[in-house]
């Protein structure tokens, strides 16, 4: 608790904007070949970065990346977190990008270094976050002996990466660099590795800047086709049960402002997936919350008996959809996407439109002819009568220890307005997604379609630096956070005052869950040892590891305690803080949709299943 | 399930082949034949990708081919509009007593003999799929003792090219 902290240096920027789509590389007044300095591979790879107006890289030196290290010693733009963990990198790289909108920079040794951002990598292609890795390599020479600490990280990373280079110059390096953060930051956005070999770090050759890009095959739409969205506008104003299905697409694109306007323009309800919690404003009576597995009895029904499915941004993915085969029946399908392969990929689209979410939903708006909205009343009245009668809730049990869904909610109400929340994977995550409440984009980073336990506390660490004025709350769990907790040494050493509030049920919560419905209460390697019992103490004790860990250490086990302490811990911005918040482990998340069946199947509690009018059910 | 010929224009790049023949396996696609050569633009290469798929996955395996950086134009080259060929190298047993009626059956099909031994002829033919399966079926009953044969490439008909190629043909390369 009395580790010396050291003072975070100045914020790097202080913009609240929200995040938009990443620019490209501004164009710098250009260095010409003639007077181009010659710097080496390690100088050039930190003088571009500089040039990027990259501010932070999460990384850990090593062999084969150690020359890259010495010149990025002297750098007085691109500050460098000594991270724990390669994973912890690129999991800072990306909620640091999630944040703030930029790229995230995360660097690693070759060999080993390498395959530890697999899984960061891997989450960054599934969510569409835009990170570059630079990566050590053997030298030219030993690549393809199984020299020492050799991995062919390129050939690993190929199927979870939007791209990736292998430089074979050292002249090469700031087009590369250049090239990668532009088709990291553009289209649909996503991970990009520049893998370097030792001795292209140590030969010399020109500076030039900017460099030339060389990408005739890249060339995403942006711009969407007027016919397809005069038909998609058409569509709206005529359907009776439209929905707009958000996705992560429209936070990506900063199109939350053209979203609001036309939902309220056209008076259809709207549904936010995991990866878009906060591109509409939970507050808006249009909004009928999170569809899918956990999503709510409106948001879920809404979408199976809609007319006319909006989908903007959004990929179709399983967990939404369920059993693909009943989903939306009836709906015809305006899809727009930036990717053109998600278009059509799990659902046929009748009206299919290539582009970006800004230009698509402000050229809806533009098309939109108004069919008046008496055509949606019937339709509300459906969808009110199911919001009144099933609302998102919980039953406390009574087992004298706390109730993990009222405690999110309460860190909910008392973190300030502007906070940044991330989530580890599981039943916290469902839990966040659900009782806190989100009105503005990017402030809820989660991992959503790779589902990586663990992403919370480094994430968290990205954002904190992204945003050092914001508070930055992550909900884990007890499971996620022993597989990344060593960041918060990080945190600790390097200045970036994070919290994180362990909802610590002692078990692999969600596992344990469909141990309980699906497997007969056969609870087999759930039980984590995290609560005190008289066979065992707390294994490990989450207060004593904070504190060893350099944080503030606090922990709540009555109803009594929770509001103070979530108190105690909004309070301190000089340190991280870790929260043990001691949890039931029989709480479940309600609403679920089975896995594997239609979303008509959906339970509002334990064999609990919603009383839908139209079908005459009791 | 129907087969379909791709015809796909890369950037000629280190692992460019790796890229295509993975986003293949993936995907879960097989790919019935793959040939690859160089083009009349330096730095472009020409993929040609026979694959069996639904009419829905082909357009999914286009699209996503369509998003490796390294891709810069595919097309489906129907049989119909287009020349398809395959080369084909066959050894074939043929004696004294059978050679005479061997290098008939191959004139037929307008092969070539390419080496001679005196218990063998080894023939190279070129043609599209059926061609090459019926020389074959002509000479199964002598003894194929061994062949190989190269994937398919082709070339749409008529004046126009499948690309202005100098369109996706960078300045520096």
């Amino acid at each position: 608790m009395s580790t010396p902290v050291k003072a975070p240096k100045p914020g790097p920027q202080a913009a609240k904007a929200q995040p938009a789509r990443p620019k490209a590389p501004k164009p710098a007044p250009p260095i010409g070949a003639s007077a181009a300095p010659v710097l080496t591979g390690a100088q050039a790879v930190v003088r571009a970065l500089e040039e990027l107006e990259v501010e932070a890289v999460f990384g850990i030196p090593g062999g084969a990346i150690l020359p890259a290290y010495d010149p990025l010693l002297d750098s007085e733009k691109v500050r460098h977190v000594l991270v724990r963990h390669e994973q912890g990198a690129g999991h800072a790289a990306q909620g640091y990008a999630l944040a703030t909108g930029k790229v995230g920079v995360c660097m690693a040794t070759s060999g080993p270094g390498a395959t530890n951002l697999v899984t960061p990598l891997a989450d960054a292609h599934m969510d569409s976050i835009p990170i570059v890795a630079i990566t050590g390599q053997v030298a030219s020479s030993a690549i393809g002996t199984d020299a020492f600490q050799e991995a062919d990280i390129c050939g690993i990373t190929m199927p979870i990466t939007k791209h990736s280079y292998l430089v074979t110059d050292a002249e090469d390096i700031p087009r590369v660099l250049a090239e990668a953060f532009h088709v990291a930051a553009t289209g649909r956005p996503g991970p990009v590795l520049v893998d370097i070999p030792k001795d292209i770090l140590q030969s010399e050759a020109p500076f030039v800047w900017p460099p030339k890009m060389d990408l005739p095959g890249y060339r995403p739409t942006t711009q969407p086709h007027g016919k397809q969205i005069r038909e998609a506008a058409a569509l709206i104003a005529e359907a009776k049960k439209p929905v707009l299905y958000v996705g992560g697409g429209v936070v990506k694109s900063g199109a939350h402002a053209e979203l609001l306007a036309l939902a309220e323009l056209t008076g259809a309800p709207v549904v936010t997936t995991l990866m878009a919690r906060g591109a509409f404003p939970d507050s808006h009576p249009q909004h009928l919350g999170m569809p899918g597995m956990h999503g709510t009895v409106p948001a879920v029904h809404a979408l199976q008996k809609a007319d006319l499915l909006v989908a903007l941004g959004a990929r179709f993915d399983d967990r939404v959809t369920g059993k693909l085969a009943t989903f939306a029946p009836e709906a015809k399908i305006v899809h727009v996407d930036i990717d053109p392969a998600e278009i059509g990929k799990n659902r046929e689209a009748d009206v299919p439109i290539v582009g970006d979410c800004k230009a698509a939903i402000a050229a809806m708006i533009e098309a939109y002819e108004d069919g008046g909205k008496e055509r949606l009343k019937t339709w509300w009245e459906t969808l009110d009568d199911l919001r009144g009668r099933y609302p998102l809730g919980y039953t406390d049990i009574d087992d004298g220890l706390l109730t993990p869904q009222w405690v999110i909610q309460r860190l909910g109400e008392l973190a300030p307005a502007d906070t940044i929340w991330t989530a580890g994977v599981g039943q916290h995550q469902m839990w966040a997604s659900q009782f806190i409440k989100y009105e503005t984009p990017g402030t809820f980073l989660n991992s959503g379609g790779l589902g990586t336990m663990g992403f919370a506390v480094p994430a968290a660490m990205g954002a904190k630096l992204g945003e050092m004025d914001r508070t930055v709350w992550a909900v884990d769990g007890d499971g996620c956070f022993q597989m990344t907790n060593q960041e918060l040494a990080t945190c600790a050493v390097e200045g970036i005052p994070i919290k994180v509030a362990v909802i610590n049920n002692g078990n692999l919560g969600m596992v344990r869950q469909w141990q309980t419905l699906f497997y007969e209460q056969r609870y087999s390697n759930t039980n984590l040892s995290t609560h005190h019992s008289e066979a065992s103490p707390r294994v490990p004790d989450f207060v004593k590891l904070a504190e060893a860990l350099g944080c503030v250490g606090l922990r709540a086990e009555t109803a009594e305690e929770v509001d103070e302490v979530i108190k105690q811990a909004n309070a301190i911005n000089d340190r991280p803080v870790v929260v043990d918040f001691t949890v039931g482990p029989d709480a479940m998340v309600w609403p679920m949709v089975p896995a594997g069946v239609s979303n008509d199947e959906i339970l509002y509690a334990r064999d609990v299943r919603p009383n839908f009018d139209d079908e005459g059910q009791i | 399930m129907s087969t379909h010929t791709l015809s796909v224009l890369v950037e000629n790049k280190p692992g460019v082949l790796a890229r295509v023949a993975a986003l293949f396996s993936r995907r879960g696609f097989n790919i019935d034949s793959l040939a690859v050569g160089e083009t009349e633009h330096p730095g472009v290469s020409r993929i040609t990708i026979v694959v069996d798929v639904e009419a829905g996955s082909l357009e999914q395996v286009t699209k996503q081919l369509n998003k490796l950086i390294h891709v810069l134009k595919i097309v489906e080259l129907e049989a119909g509009s287009s020349v398809q060929r395959e080369l084909l190298l066959v050894k074939v047993r043929a004696d004294a007593a059978t050679r005479g009626q061997v290098i008939a059956a191959a004139e037929l099909f307008k092969a070539r003999s390419v080496d001679v031994t005196p218990d063998t002829v080894t023939f190279e033919v070129t043609g599209n799929s059926d061609k090459i399966e019926a020389f074959l079926e002509v000479l199964e009953p002598f003894g194929i003792k061994e062949l190989v044969q190269s994937g398919t490439v082709a070339l749409g008909r008529g004046a126009k090219s499948m690309a202005s190629l100098s369109r996706y043909v960078s300045p520096n390369s």
